[in-house]
């Protein structure tokens, strides 16, 4: 549930999402659930050459156990309050 | 037991919070950052991350490896899905990658 609060704190923002297929995808975050699923909005690849078929998308829903990394814009997180959450965090202790 | 700071496995990550970790990831995959955040799933939120992918050369006649080659690149903050991760270490060299 920890990082379910985090992401909501990032909608609205731009965020890349990277699948275990590989497949990047780039796209405005417009909401998130306790299993990480994300919606995003404004979607493109970020390699539009070797997956053309994405252009043709304009929002799509991830399912969270497909990601494997999510980029973060680095100015919309507070790396001193994660730290202090994470130590915090009832499931850490 | 009860003295020691490292009763449980995660308080050996807790240790490593602000610190340089590295982390292997299933796939060939490394990544050398500061671990900010995680939780019980070993999802992670990493600053100035190396990602490094090693990837196998097959000469598919043989079914030979040929070669290995190591694809590096840098990221600002990345969160990573727990269910990829291996291991989590702390990292002795951080810019050796």
């Amino acid at each position: 549930m920890f990082f379910y609060s985090v992401f909501k704190t990032l909608v609205g923002k731009t965020v890349v999402v990277e699948l275990k297929n590989d497949l990047a995808i780039q796209g405005t975050l417009v909401s998130v659930d306790q299993y990480l699923n994300i919606k995003l909005d404004h979607v493109s690849a970020v390699d539009p050459a070797r997956y053309p078929h994405v252009a043709t998308l304009k929002n799509s829903f991830i399912r969270g156990s497909v990601v494997r990394y999510v980029h973060l814009p680095a100015s919309a997180i507070d790396t001193a309050l994660l730290q202090d959450a994470t130590r915090n965090e009832p499931g850490n202790r | 037991m009860a003295e020691s700071s490292v009763a449980r496995p995660f308080d050996l990550i807790k240790l490593n919070l602000d610190e340089m970790v590295q982390v292997k990831l299933r796939g060939n995959r490394e990544l050398v950052g500061k671990l900010h955040a995680y939780d019980q799933h070993m999802n992670m939120v990493l600053g100035n991350v190396t990602e490094s992918v090693t990837v196998i050369d097959v000469d598919l006649l043989n079914h030979q490896a040929t070669g290995a080659n190591v694809v590096k690149r840098n990221i600002e903050m990345l969160f990573v899905r727990g269910d990829g991760v291996i291991l989590v270490s702390p990292c002795a060299h951080p810019h050796d990658g």
